[in-house]
């Protein structure tokens, strides 16, 4: 296995150095371990365009967006205001993120508790690097696979971020099918809320089954998405539905280093 | 002055008085609701105004229904027009005020038919998605009793409203074909043009019973059906865009932070701040953190409340409630509003600090209800007039959590994980970078 270079911004800040950018985790991607792929996938494409990153290591805590879904709003102060402190002391200007949820909290909520930054989804941040020339996909992995890309909503409807990945996708060759309900009217895969961390509550059937059944409808080989939370809920509506050999399920950043063997 | 124009001045006086106090008291019961200043960005909220209130963009999501509606209605407001003349002619005592306008006359009543006509279709359209295609949003668990009742109402009433302005200029034609004297001829308009031939085994008493009776039923139901607004979902016609100008406009993500918690952490975190500090004297009653009741809820959430249509729309795309949960963005709101009218009645009869021990958790929306949403934000996409109900639904979490420590046994760890480790799993924040090395 490759070594993966990930300064950390203690480490940066003892050599008297500063990222462009800081890779925000967060706790799916440094603990789950399906989203720890993710992280790693993400990081390899980093080390290949030789971004200028740091993350905050054992600095970084929850974003707080699951306590403030769930309605402690306390609790997600502290967590935001903790954070702002840690950012600021490193005088962090940009983050990219791997999760929506961090994402559109630090994006959004975080400016009014007074930290403001850059930030972007990976995916926006993916396509950038291209456009810049910074990395190159190699087609033919998956040239001519059935691409289905399922919404995160807190990167879809939340904040409006529809397009990047889908051109992520294209740039693979491969061939981007649309589900029933997509973008503004995608279907949430039942782990926003903080419901990722509780049972549902009682109904007919689990909403992931119902957002893969609409996945599976549009018969594709891959399932992508781009968050970790999303990731969780179509992998095992995958496995319900018995399907986990035919059909898989990929994070964009998967994707792109896959395609590019890294 | 004759005992018809006396008649009808106290049907003006009465129902414009009557409405005005009914208008009055629902503002009254909107301002219980919490500050919240919606008055930034003045010229984007005009924009959002007229893109989905006057021009219905979030209606053309369902292209088919969307027309209709449009029809509706530009329709009921443009033949409106012709209600200034009816109600001049009532009050002044005359016929057709505005016929020496001639052609362009002609031209008005003629597009007044028409319009009569599309609107009588479509609301025989939608009468019949209702109840005969029974569309399935339309008869969940809160579409029983009167709001399917309301619903029917207006149909059948603009279909009434419609068809009495239409046989009423039939009557009229024939009128004017017989010489009749008070009837100034203005010549056939299409569609009631092509009803006159039916019309002529009648007599002319018979015929000028007709027109009169069916003048008085088009402006008494008219001011009948603004009355009936206040106590009905149609208020929307009135609501939907001041509704969609205090729309929330910053992203559809983001969740106000609350200013007292912000206030509390902040202090939490000055390093200079002293602890044994006494707190500073609370300025008038505190607040509850979250909402229990409408009282806690921000105007704009409850004037969403009076804005909702009960088109279902939210409900239609939420993913808790297609999965069989009992959440439904539109009870949501139905439930606010019931709740915020019967604590209006209740301010009325006992004054202001009335209380029923009832509140709008629990006594109108289950916890179950409140704990399954996804904050996925569907629907306030979905929604054509902006409302918000995701906001109350966060509201009364918010309440259930910070107030009653009331939470799912799941949940209370995942947030004790937060608060100890820095993460929703108990994994030690000195594990973080792991990944790195597996």
């Amino acid at each position: 296995m490759s070594e993966l270079k990930v300064p950390t911004m203690a480490e940066m800040m003892a050599s008297g150095q500063q990222p462009d950018v800081l890779f925000w985790v967060g706790c799916a991607g440094s603990f789950d371990d399906r989203a720890k792929k993710i992280t790693r996938a993400f990081v390899k494409i980093l080390n290949e365009a030789g971004i200028n990153f740091a993350v905050l290591g054992t600095e970084e805590s929850c974003s707080g967006d699951p306590a403030k879904r769930a309605g402690n709003e306390f609790l997600f102060q502290m967590q935001a205001m903790g954070n702002i402190q840690v950012l600021n002391a490193y005088e962090i200007k940009s983050i990219v993120t791997t999760c929506p949820h961090c994402f559109n909290t630090l994006k959004n909520e975080y400016p009014e508790l007074g930290g403001n930054y850059e930030v972007k989804h990976h995916s926006t941040f993916l396509q950038e690097l291209i456009n810049d020339g910074k990395i190159t996909i190699e087609g033919g992995t998956f040239k001519g696979q059935k691409i289905t890309f399922h919404d995160p909503c807190y990167l879809g409807r939340a904040n409006d971020v529809y397009e990047a990945p889908r051109s992520l996708i294209e740039k693979l060759d491969a061939e981007l099918v649309e589900m029933k309900r997509c973008k503004s009217n995608g279907l949430c895969c039942g782990a926003g809320g903080a419901q990722m961390f509780k049972e549902a509550e009682k109904g007919d059937k689990e909403i992931n089954v119902e957002r893969t059944e609409e996945a599976l409808e549009s018969k594709p080989d891959i399932v992508a998405t781009g968050c970790p939370f999303c990731m969780t809920m179509m992998t095992d509506g995958v496995k319900i539905k018995e399907k986990e050999t035919e059909v898989k399920v990929y994070d964009l950043a998967e994707l792109i280093a896959k395609a590019n063997d890294l | 002055m004759n005992i018809s124009i006396i008649a009808f001045i106290v049907l003006v006086v009465v129902s414009l008085g009557l409405f005005a106090k009914n208008v009055r008291t629902i503002i009254r019961n909107i301002k219980l609701g919490r500050g919240l200043d919606r008055n930034d960005n003045k010229g984007e909220r005009f924009s959002l105004m007229a893109k989905v209130a006057f021009g219905q963009s979030k209606m053309q999501a369902r292209p088919v229904v969307g027309i209709l509606h449009f029809v509706v209605y530009a329709g009921f407001i443009i033949i409106n027009i012709e209600v200034l003349e009816i109600v001049l002619d009532g009050l002044l005592g005359k016929h057709r005020l505005f016929s020496p306008l001639g052609s362009i006359y002609t031209f008005l009543i003629s597009s007044f038919e028409i319009l009569a006509l599309l609107v009588l279709t479509a609301c025989v359209i939608f009468l019949i998605r209702r109840n005969v295609l029974r569309i399935k949003r339309f008869h969940s668990k809160e579409m029983t009793t009167w709001p399917k009742s309301d619903a029917n109402l207006i149909l059948i009433t603009e279909v009434l409203l419609m068809s009495a302005f239409i046989l009423m200029n039939a009557a009229d034609a024939q009128l004017q074909n017989l010489g009749s004297s008070h009837y100034t001829p203005v010549g056939d308009f299409p569609i009631s043009g092509m009803l006159v031939g039916s019309l002529s085994g009648l007599s002319e008493t018979t015929l000028i019973g007709m027109e009169r009776g069916l003048w008085w039923f088009h402006i008494v139901g008219i001011f009948a059906f603004l009355n009936y607004l206040p106590y009905s979902k149609h208020f929307h016609i009135l609501l939907a865009f001041p509704n969609v100008f205090y729309s929330k406009l910053h992203p559809t993500g983001q969740l106000p932070n609350m200013e007292a918690v912000k206030k509390e952490v902040e202090l939490m975190f000055d390093p200079n701040a002293d602890p044994y500090a006494a707190p500073p004297e609370p300025v008038g009653e505190p607040e509850r953190f979250g909402a229990k009741d409408v009282t806690d809820l921000t105007w704009k959430q409850l004037m969403d409340a009076y804005t909702c249509t009960e088109c279902g729309r939210c409900t239609d795309v939420c993913p808790a409630n297609q999965t069989g949960k009992a959440l439904s963005p539109r009870k949501i709101l139905m439930d606010t509003r019931d709740r915020l009218v019967e604590v209006g009645k209740g301010i009325d009869k006992k004054g202001k600090d009335f209380n029923d021990n009832k509140s709008l958790l629990r006594d109108y929306i289950t916890e179950e209800e409140v704990l399954a949403c996804t904050t996925c934000n569907a629907c306030t996409e979905a929604c054509p007039v902006n409302n918000d109900p995701l906001s109350v639904i966060v509201d009364l979490r918010r309440f259930l959590i910070m107030e009653e420590s009331k939470a799912p046994a799941e949940w209370t760890g995942m947030l004790t994980n937060i608060e100890n480790n820095g993460a929703p799993w108990q994994f030690a924040q000195a594990d973080r970078l792991k990944w790195k090395d597996e």
